[in-house]
C-alpha cells in the first residue's frame, strides 16, 4: 500500500517536480557553510596572515636532581608571532557584481550569503511547525471523531471559535504580547493558530471512517479500540494527512515571512522573512534595489509552489477521478 | 443442556416459541427496542424509532430470515444482537450452560471481557463487500486478526511454529471458502479480488472463530446475480456443517425461502408477521406480506398476475403514524387501526400476525 | 433485419462501442444489433460490466470524453444518427429519445427545486412560453401521482421512490418515442419499485412510447417486457419474445441466469447459478465468451464466435450447442 502511494507519488509529474524543488532547497540549506561566500550577519571579512613566528628560550627557571642519576630542569620558553590583519568593509547598499552576486545591504552583508544562511531558517521552521501542525490536529481529530459525544462536542466548538477569528491578525496580536524573541516562540505561535483547519478536516475523515463496514467488522469481531484508531482508521487517512502536511508547511513558511517582515520576529536571525523586513526598513521597495527584495520573495513563492504542487499531486492520487487515464 | 424456559415467561413470546419447540432456544428477544437520539439542536429530545417492541426467538441451528424494506429495522436489529449499539430497552437472552440460569441476559452495555466472549459466539457478516475489507490490510492480515484476537491459533504438533501454524489455518480456510490457491489469495489487497470473492473473505473472516450464532446482513445484495446463489449455497453449507444459527437479513422473500425454514416480516421497526417459511409466502396472513409477496417477482406464477396496489412510502421513523405502522398504506385499514397497535395474534400455530384481521 | 421496417423507431446495426484506455480499447457493447418498435417494450438483461448501460449511453448519444462508438449503426425512424452532429443530436435527445438515469439521487440538480428542472427541458427545447412549461410540468407530475404542491420542493425534500418518479416525469415532457430506462428501481424497495413499474406500464400504453428497461433483475423483466435480450460480456447472446425466453430459454448463460434467482412458490430446489466470473473485457476469450463459465461446452466452443440464429420464430439464441 504505501509502496504503491510512493510509486504514484514519484510517478506524477506534478509531485516530482515539486519533490526535486524541495530537495534543491533542502540541500541549499544544509549546504550552506559551503556554498554561502561571506558570513551573513557581518559586514567585513577579516584575513589574518601569520608574517612570521620567532621562539626563544629565554631562562631556565629551576633545576632539580631528583636522584643521583635522574635531573630535571623547567624552561620558560615564550612565541612571538608577527601577523597582518585585513580588515575589508563591504560596501554598503552594493549592486550586484561578481563579489557580490545579489549586492550588499545597507549595512554591507553579503544579501547571496543572507539568501543561502536563510533557506535554512525559513526551512526548518517550516518544515517544524508543518509537523506540530499536523501532529496536533491529527490527534485532535482522531480523538473527536472517534470518541464523539461530548469531547467531540468541546473540540469541535473550540475548533470552530478559532476557525472564525482571523489567523493573521492574531498570529500578529499573539507575537506583539510575546516579549521573548526568536525561532521557537515564532513556531509556536505558527502551529497553535493553524491548527483549527486540517483538525476539522481530518476529524470529519475519522467519522466517516469509523462509519464504514470494516471498522465496524473489526469492532464486533473484538478488536480494541487503540487498533481500530491506529491501524484501521489511520492508515486511509495517510493521503489526507501528508495533504494537510504540505499545506501546514506552507503557511507556515508563508507566515513566518509575514511575522519577520512586519518585524514581529527576531530581526537578528538571517532568514528570508527578516531580510524582506531590512529590505523593506531601508527602503529597498522605493529605491528600486530589486536584487535585495525580489531574491527572497522568489525563494518564498518557489517553496510554497513546491508545497502546493506536491498537495496537488496527493489529491490527484487520492481521487481517481482527477487522475489522467 | 437444560431447556432454558421459565414458567412464567412473557405469553406472546412463548407462543412465538411453539414452532421451536422440538429445538433448544440460542438466542431471545424479549421486546427490544432501540431509539436514536437524534443530535441536532432544534429538534432537541426527539428520537428515531428504528425498532420497537421487537421479540422472536432463533433456534440452535435454525435459519431465521427477517424480511424488511429499507427502514424497516432489520440491519438495527442485527447490529443490537451483534452489540454494535446498546439497546434503550427490553432485554437480549443468549443461551449459557454455564450460567445458573442457562441464559446470559443483556440489556446494557457489555463491559470489555464479556463482549469479547460474547463476540466469540456471535458474529456479523456485513452487506458490503467493498467497504467492509480495509483497503490498506492485506487479506492475509485481514484473515489473522479474528485467529490472533480470540486467540485460536493451534499448533498440531510441538515442532510447530505459532506463524506456520496461522499460515496453514488461513489456508485451510481460504480452501473452506473456495479460493483456491490460497497461497495466491493471502498477500493480495481488497482491490485485488472481486466482489463475490470479497464476500467470500467476508464470510471467511467471520466464519473463522466458529461463532455459535451468524447475523448475515443482507450478504448477496450487492453481488452480481449470477453469484449470488453460490455464495448462498456456500452459507447454508456451513450452517449445516457446523450446525450454526443464522440470522438471514434480507429485502428478498424469495432468497428468505430459499435460505430460512422461519421468516419474521418486520415493517418501520415493529415485527408485522412471523412464522414458517411455507406460512409466510404462500399463506401470507398481513397485509404488507402480502403485498410484499405480490410485489416480487415470480414469473414462475404466470407472467400476467394480479397485484396488489398501494400507495405512499414508508413512514417516519421520527414520528411513527399512531396505532399500527402499517395502517397509512395498508388497503385494509379499519378505524381502529389509526388508534391502538394492533398486539402479535397466532393465526395459525406457531404463525403470528400484528394485525386486527 | 438489414431492411428497415417502417414500424421500427429505433433500430441498432452491429453496434460496437466501449472505452479507450490506457491498456486498450474496451469493446463493452460489441456488434449488438436489435430493432425496436412502436410502443414495444424491450427488456434488456445481464450481469454489471455486460455492457448494458454502455448500450444506453451509445444509444442516447451520452458519452464521457474517453468513450465512443466504434463502428455500426443507430437509426432513429428510419434516419442515420450514429454521427449526426451534436446539435442534432440535442433536438432529438428528451424531445425523442429521453432516459431515466439509475440514481436519481445524483441525476437531480439538488439546488434547484423540481419544477424548474422539468420545465428546464421544455423552454430548452423552445417549446412554449413558461406558463405553459407549468402546466405541461403538473400535468406530467399528476401523471406519476405527484402532488401539486411537491413542485417547488428540493430534492433532498422527496424520498428515493417519489425522486425516481420525478425522473420519469422528467422524461414524459416532451413526449418522447422513446424513453430508455438503466435500472430505474435497483435502489428502491421492492413494494415501491413495483408501483413504479405498474406506473411506467400504464402510461406506456396511453401514451405509446416504447421502453428499453435495463436490469440485472431477470425475473421482474420477464414479467413486464415484451421483448428480452440478454448480453453476456457485450454480446447479446439471446432475443427472442419474454415469454419464449423464459419458458423455453437455449443459451446455457439464460438458462444459468434463470436458475440464480430462488421462486416464491414450488417446491425449494437447491439451485446452482454460475460459477466462475465474467471475462475482462480488454481481453476477451477467443470464440463463445460465455465458454469458459458454460456447463455444457465442447470443443470448438473457443474457437468459434457462435452467430445469433434463430431457433424459433422470433427467438434468437448465439449458441450452437444442444
Amino acid at each position: 500500500m504505501f509502496k504503491d502511494i510512493g510509486k504514484l507519488f514519484l510517478g506524477n509529474k506534478k509531485a516530482l517536480f515539486g519533490l526535486l524543488l524541495l530537495l534543491f532547497f533542502a540541500l541549499v540549506g544544509l549546504l550552506a557553510p559551503v556554498i554561502a561566500p561571506y558570513d551573513p550577519k557581518s559586514n567585513r571579512v577579516e584575513t589574518i596572515t601569520v608574517l612570521s613566528e620567532e621562539r626563544d628560550r629565554s631562562r631556565t627557571i629551576s633545576r632539580e636532581d631528583l636522584d643521583p642519576s635522574t635531573e630535571k630542569k623547567v624552561y620558560s620558553q615564550s612565541v612571538t608571532t608577527t601577523y597582518e590583519r585585513i580588515t575589508k568593509k563591504l560596501p554598503l547598499k552594493g549592486k550586484p557584481s561578481s563579489a557580490h552576486l545579489l549586492g550588499t545591504t545597507h549595512s554591507g552583508q553579503d544579501i547571496f550569503s543572507q539568501l543561502i544562511w536563510g533557506t535554512r531558517v525559513s526551512l526548518t521552521v517550516g518544515l517544524v511547525t508543518g509537523l506540530f501542525t499536523t501532529v496536533l490536529s491529527l490527534c485532535l481529530a482522531l480523538i473527536a471523531g472517534y470518541f464523539g459525544g461530548l469531547v467531540d462536542d468541546v473540540i469541535s466548538l473550540f475548533t470552530n471559535v478559532f476557525l472564525v477569528i482571523p489567523s493573521l491578525p492574531l498570529m500578529i496580536v499573539i507575537a506583539a504580547y510575546v516579549t521573548v524573541r526568536g525561532v521557537i516562540p515564532i513556531i509556536l505561535i505558527l502551529g497553535l493558530t493553524s491548527w483549527p483547519w486540517p483538525t476539522r478536516v481530518l476529524r470529519s475523515q475519522v467519522v466517516s471512517l469509523k462509519n464504514r463496514d470494516f471498522v465496524r467488522v473489526s469492532k464486533s469481531l473484538g478488536e480494541k479500540p487503540s487498533y481500530v484508531v491506529f491501524r484501521e482508521i489511520l492508515p486511509n487517512m495517510i493521503s489526507l494527512v501528508m495533504a494537510s502536511f504540505f499545506s501546514s508547511t506552507m503557511a507556515a513558511i508563508i507566515g513566518e515571512a509575514t511575522l519577520e517582515f512586519i518585524g514581529l520576529g527576531n530581526v537578528s536571525v538571517v532568514s528570508w522573512g527578516t531580510m524582506l523586513y531590512w529590505a523593506q526598513a531601508n527602503g529597498a521597495l522605493l529605491a528600486g534595489f530589486w536584487w535585495w527584495f525580489l531574491p527572497p520573495g522568489i525563494c518564498i513563492a518557489l517553496i510554497g509552489t513546491s508545497f502546493a504542487l506536491m498537495n496537488f499531486a496527493i489529491d490527484e492520487i487520492s481521487n481517481p477521478k482527477l487522475r489522467k487515464r | 443442556m437444560t431447556r432454558p424456559r421459565s414458567g412464567k415467561s412473557d405469553p406472546a413470546i412463548s407462543r412465538l416459541a411453539t414452532v421451536n419447540d422440538m429445538t433448544e432456544e440460542i438466542l431471545r428477544l424479549e421486546s427490544v427496542s432501540k431509539h436514536f437520539p437524534i443530535r441536532s439542536f432544534r429538534r432537541f429530545g426527539e428520537v428515531v424509532h428504528a425498532m420497537d417492541d421487537v421479540s422472536f426467538i432463533l433456534g440452535k441451528g435454525e435459519v431465521l430470515a427477517l424480511v424488511g424494506e429499507s427502514g424497516s429495522g432489520k440491519t438495527t436489529t442485527a447490529s443490537v444482537i451483534a452489540q454494535l449499539y446498546p439497546i434503550t430497552s427490553g432485554v437480549i437472552r443468549l443461551a449459557d450452560p454455564r450460567s445458573p440460569n442457562g441464559f446470559q441476559s443483556v440489556s446494557r452495555k457489555l463491559s470489555g471481557k464479556e463482549l469479547l466472549s460474547y463476540r466469540k459466539r456471535v458474529q456479523m457478516i456485513f452487506q458490503d463487500p467493498f467497504g467492509s475489507l480495509n483497503p490498506t490490510h492485506t487479506i492475509e492480515h485481514i484473515l489473522s486478526r479474528p485467529y490472533l484476537i480470540h486467540d485460536k491459533v493451534v499448533r498440531e504438533n510441538e515442532g510447530e511454529k505459532r506463524k506456520a501454524a496461522l499460515k496453514r489455518q488461513l489456508q485451510q480456510l481460504l480452501r473452506s471458502v473456495g479460493l483456491e490457491p490460497p497461497q495466491q489469495f493471502l498477500d493480495k489487497f481488497p482491490h485485488e479480488l472481486s466482489g463475490g470473492q470479497r464476500q467470500r473473505v467476508n464470510i471467511a473472516r467471520t466464519f473463522s472463530i466458529e461463532p455459535e450464532i451468524v447475523l448475515a446482513d443482507e450478504p448477496t445484495s450487492m453481488l452480481d446475480v449470477s453469484i449470488r446463489i453460490s455464495i448462498m449455497n456456500m452459507m447454508l453449507a456451513f450452517q449445516e456443517e457446523r450446525q450454526m444459527s443464522f440470522l438471514y437479513i434480507t429485502h428478498d422473500l424469495a432468497g428468505a425461502r430459499y435460505m430460512a425454514q422461519r421468516i419474521v416480516v418486520m415493517y418501520a421497526g415493529m415485527i408485522m408477521e412471523i412464522g414458517t417459511s411455507d406460512e409466510v409466502v404462500q399463506r401470507s396472513a398481513h397485509p404488507y406480506t402480502k403485498l410484499l409477496r405480490s410485489a416480487a417477482p415470480a414469473p414462475e406464477e404466470g407472467l400476467m398476475r394480479k397485484r396488489l396496489i398501494t400507495q405512499g412510502d414508508i413512514p417516519s421513523l421520527i414520528h411513527p403514524p399512531s396505532g399500527c405502522r402499517f395502517h397509512p398504506r395498508c388497503p385494509y385499514v379499519m378505524a381502529q387501526c389509526s388508534k391502538t397497535i394492533p398486539p402479535l395474534k397466532e393465526v395459525e400455530s406457531g404463525h403470528s400476525i400484528r394485525c386486527f384481521l | 433485419m438489414k431492411e428497415t421496417l417502417p414500424e421500427s423507431i429505433l433500430e441498432c446495426q452491429d453496434l460496437v462501442a466501449g472505452y479507450e484506455l490506457k491498456a486498450g480499447f474496451v469493446r463493452a457493447v460489441d456488434g449488438v444489433s436489435f430493432a425496436l418498435k412502436r410502443g414495444e417494450f424491450l427488456g434488456i438483461a445481464g450481469e454489471s460490466g455486460c455492457g448494458k448501460t454502455t448500450l444506453a449511453y451509445a444509444v442516447m448519444r451520452l458519452f464521457r470524453d474517453n468513450a465512443k462508438i466504434k463502428s455500426g449503426k443507430i437509426l432513429f425512424g428510419g434516419k442515420d444518427i450514429t454521427h449526426a452532429p451534436e446539435e442534432e443530436i440535442k433536438k432529438l435527445r428528451w424531445e425523442h429519445i429521453s432516459m431515466v438515469f439509475q440514481s436519481a439521487m445524483n441525476a437531480l440538480n439538488p439546488v434547484l427545486q423540481i419544477g424548474e428542472q422539468l420545465t428546464d427541458g421544455w423552454l430548452a427545447h423552445k417549446r412554449g412560453e413558461v406558463r405553459e412549461a407549468k402546466a405541461r410540468a403538473l400535468e406530467v407530475l399528476k401523471l406519476v401521482d405527484i402532488p401539486e404542491d411537491r413542485y417547488n420542493a428540493y430534492p433532498h425534500q422527496l424520498s428515493g421512490g417519489m425522486k425516481q418518479r420525478v425522473m420519469i416525469a422528467m422524461a414524459l415532457m416532451l413526449q418522447p418515442e422513446v424513453i430508455i430506462l438503466d435500472e430505474p428501481t435497483t435502489a428502491l424497495d421492492v413494494v415501491v419499485q413495483r408501483t413504479i413499474i405498474e406506473k411506467i406500464q400504464e402510461l406506456r400504453k396511453t401514451f405509446r412510447f416504447s421502453v428499453i428497461f435495463i436490469t440485472h433483475d431477470l425475473s421482474l423483466l420477464v414479467e413486464i417486457s415484451d421483448l428480452l435480450a440478454i448480453m453476456y460480456a457485450g454480446k447479446i447472446v439471446e432475443y427472442g419474445p419474454a415469454s419464449e425466453v423464459f419458458y423455453n430459454p437455449v443459451h446455457p448463460y439464460t438458462r444459468g441466469l434463470m436458475a440464480s434467482f430462488p421462486t416464491l412458490s414450488g417446491p425449494i430446489v437447491r439451485m446452482g447459478g454460475i460459477e466462475g466470473k465474467p471475462p475482462d473485457l480488454i481481453d476477451p476469450p477467443s470464440g463463445c465468451r460465455f465458454y469458459p463459465r458454460c456447463p455444457d461446452r465442447h470443443d470448438g466452443c473457443d474457437r468459434d464466435t457462435p452467430p445469433l440464429r434463430q431457433v424459433r420464430p422470433g427467438h434468437f439464441a448465439a449458441c450452437d450447442g444442444e
